[in-house]
């Protein structure tokens, strides 16, 4: 049974999730937007008998995060978008290692500095690399507080699964609001044996080894093939996105957790006009929906796509990609921080019905 | 007839990579032997770094995780904090520790993790084929000082092992070399000690390794350590530079010595399911 609902906060949440699916270590450096995760970590961390270490840097904590892995245990770190570019070389070498691992990137706008407003600016880093090297994250990008404390739990089983690090994305609207959740009384925690963890060999006639090195092209391509399997068993498997208003519709919103929030009340009031509006929202941003979206563009309702990001367009080259160029893809995006309006939205679509725009669009 | 000398069960049986005349192999004997002696070859858990020895972790017989350049002491970080009763240690060149991985190994001496650092310092990047280090000596001709070290242009050595044992939290810090037995016997001490110190959980612990790199110092192996004697220990002299008066009884239990307070920061967090 559930228990009551509490209002917390969105990265209070984070923390409290991971501590909820048995992470005992928490490894990080400060920075805004997130930093509610790391003080809640300092605290309730400590009092459940877990690890919290403050470390000198993101590169320092990550790397805590590629032994603590290593060793069997679960773990989580957070940061946002420059510390989360400190943390691509341990990434990379957690994926070459095939160690499990959670990773959640609350995104502030860049390049650079940038500031600490909202932006989906790292969609790229987050589902093409990152790092260096042939290899994927699962990104997941919850849109609510309750799915935040439901896809973190649910991150920490998918990692230990696949042996792979498993990103949480979102941005400072998530991390910041204050919503209802409502916690299971027991979570679905999955304890998967992890027979490869270097933590003493215990009896064990061999001694485990945990890398990424291997000088031999042959073993290497080898091993990299291995990692594209298990790739494509999570294509297979893992992917995740929500429907909403898709019978009959006319116009298809592509968007992930704060846009998708803005546009779910575009829909309502593109109705009173007499526009059916529809929206695919990617919950798991690798593994991509390409086929919701491919049978999206398939329908013979379906007029055109609308894209909307909180950037200068990463995700529209998925969704081009499931598209396919059956039907028009435009563009809606705002960048710097700024959120779109939702008049902003419904005026596009207003003007794509209306046949008044071209493709691709503008900011 | 009787046994004199057997190979270490800590070490497996893959053959070293190692140039003639290199001192890695040694003290890689030293660890292995240290980690029988006390019987911890089942619990011990060691973190390789990148440099010659990147392939450690292959020859020492405990469970070993390999770590990317200069983050050993980070994931030694993430391991011990998890495995409080294992002995976990890391095994680090000077490129690696004193140049990429400063913040890393000052941050883990400062917080006083409970680990052992072996630093091998050559004086030179091995690895990659003798550029200068951190540690190159002023005058000391690398393929990126081919002129010789010039102060004035490259600036001077880090002597790692003094500045270390400035910071509160490393509990003992000695430097060695392993170039003839007498020398061997007193890194094996310094090792043990290290172990020691770890096992009472007093607190960060490194030995610095002064060691010869032949092939990137042009030299034949007994050369290279006559030169290591004679220009490396001016330089980095042998010596205990924390810890000195750290005691511990027949049994290896802690008896006196003044000690770090912040040595008991690691928990266990319970069995890993095999
Ligand atoms: C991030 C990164 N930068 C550079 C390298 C290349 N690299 C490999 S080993 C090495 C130097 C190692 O020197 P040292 O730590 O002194 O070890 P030695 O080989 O002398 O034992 C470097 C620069 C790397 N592997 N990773
Ligand atoms: S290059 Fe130098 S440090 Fe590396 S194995 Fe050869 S002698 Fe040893
Ligand atoms: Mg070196």
């Amino acid at each position: 049974m559930a228990q009551k609902r509490v209002l917390m906060k969105g990265n209070e949440v984070i923390a409290e999730a991971a501590i909820r699916a048995g992470c005992r270590n928490y490894f990080g450096y400060p920075i805004t937007p997130q930093t509610e995760v790391m003080h809640y970590m300092a605290k309730k961390m400590v009092q459940v008998g877990g690890n919290f270490v403050q470390a000198e840097s993101e590169v320092a904590a990550i790397n805590m995060v590629y032994g603590a892995a290593a060793a069997g245990f679960r773990v989580m770190t957070s940061s946002s978008s420059p510390g989360i570019s400190l943390k691509q070389e341990g990434i990379s070498y957690i994926a070459g290692a095939e160690l499990p691992a959670v990773v959640v990137n609350i995104v502030r706008a860049g390049p650079g500095l940038g500031g600490i407003q909202p932006a989906q600016g790292d969609y790229f880093q987050a589902t093409k690399g990152g790092g260096h090297g042939d290899y994927r994250n699962i990104v997941i990008a919850p849109a609510s507080v309750q799915e935040l404390y439901e896809l973190v739990v649910e991150a920490f089983n998918l990692a230990d699964k696949y042996r792979m690090t498993c990103m949480i994305v979102g941005d400072g609207t998530l991390g910041q609001m204050m919503e209802p959740v409502a916690f299971r009384d027991e979570e679905p925690v999955e304890t998967i044996a992890k027979p490869w963890a270097a933590c003493g060999r215990k009896g064990d006639s061999f001694h485990h080894t945990v890398t990424s090195i291997y000088i031999d092209p042959d073993v290497l391509e080898k091993k990299n093939l291995e990692l594209q399997d298990k790739y494509k068993i999570v294509e297979a498997n893992e992917v995740r996105y929500e429907a909403i208003n898709m019978e009959d519709a006319e116009i298809v919103i592509t968007a992930f957790s704060t846009c998708s929030r803005i546009s779910r009340n575009v829909i309502r009031q593109a109705a009173e006009l007499g526009i059916k509006v529809g929206m695919i929202r990617p919950i798991t941003l690798w593994p991509f929906p390409y086929k919701a979206i491919s049978e999206a563009a398939d329908m013979p309702s379906v007029k055109a796509f609308l894209d909307v990001e909180l950037n200068a367009g990463q995700m529209i080259e998925d969704v081009r990609l499931g598209v396919n160029g059956k039907k028009p893809v435009y563009f809606h995006g705002r960048l710097g921080g700024n959120l779109p309006m939702q008049k902003e939205i419904l005026d596009k679509i207003v003007a794509i019905h209306e046949g008044k725009i071209t493709e691709g669009g503008n900011f | 007839m009787a046994v004199v000398f057997e190979p270490t069960k800590g070490l497996t049986d893959k053959p070293f990579h190692y140039c003639p005349g290199c001192c890695h192999g040694i003290i890689h004997r030293l660890v292995a032997e240290t980690l029988v002696d006390n019987d911890a070859l089942e619990t011990a858990v060691g973190v390789a770094s990148v440099g010659c020895t990147y392939n450690s972790y292959e020859y020492i017989a405990c469970d070993m995780v390999q770590a990317a350049h200069g983050r050993a002491p980070a994931v030694a970080t993430g391991i011990k904090r998890n495995l409080k009763d294992s002995f976990v240690f890391t095994y680090q060149g000077d490129g690696d520790l004193a140049s990429i991985g400063t913040a890393e190994i000052v941050h883990a001496a400062a917080r006083s993790e409970n680990i052992t650092v072996i630093f091998v310092n050559n004086a030179v990047y091995g690895m990659t084929s003798g550029q200068m280090a951190p540690t190159t000596l002023v005058g000391q001709v690398t393929t990126t000082s081919p002129w010789g070290r010039d102060p004035s242009y490259q600036g001077y050595p880090i002597n790692v092992s003094e500045f270390l044992s400035n910071l509160a939290g490393a509990a003992y810090v000695e430097r060695v070399c392993v170039t003839d037995y007498k020398n061997i016997q007193n890194a094996k001490k310094a090792i043990q000690k290290a172990f020691n110190v770890q096992k009472n959980k007093l607190g960060f612990s490194l030995v610095e390794v002064l060691s010869t790199c032949p092939t990137n110092w042009g030299k034949e192996p007994l050369a290279a350590m006559d030169w290591l004697k004679e220009n490396m220990e001016k330089q980095y002299p042998l010596g205990c530079y924390k810890g000195a008066d750290i005691t511990f009884d027949a049994d290896g239990k802690y008896v006196s010595g003044a000690i770090p307070a912040t040595a008991n920061n690691c928990v266990n967090v319970g069995e890993v399911k095999k």
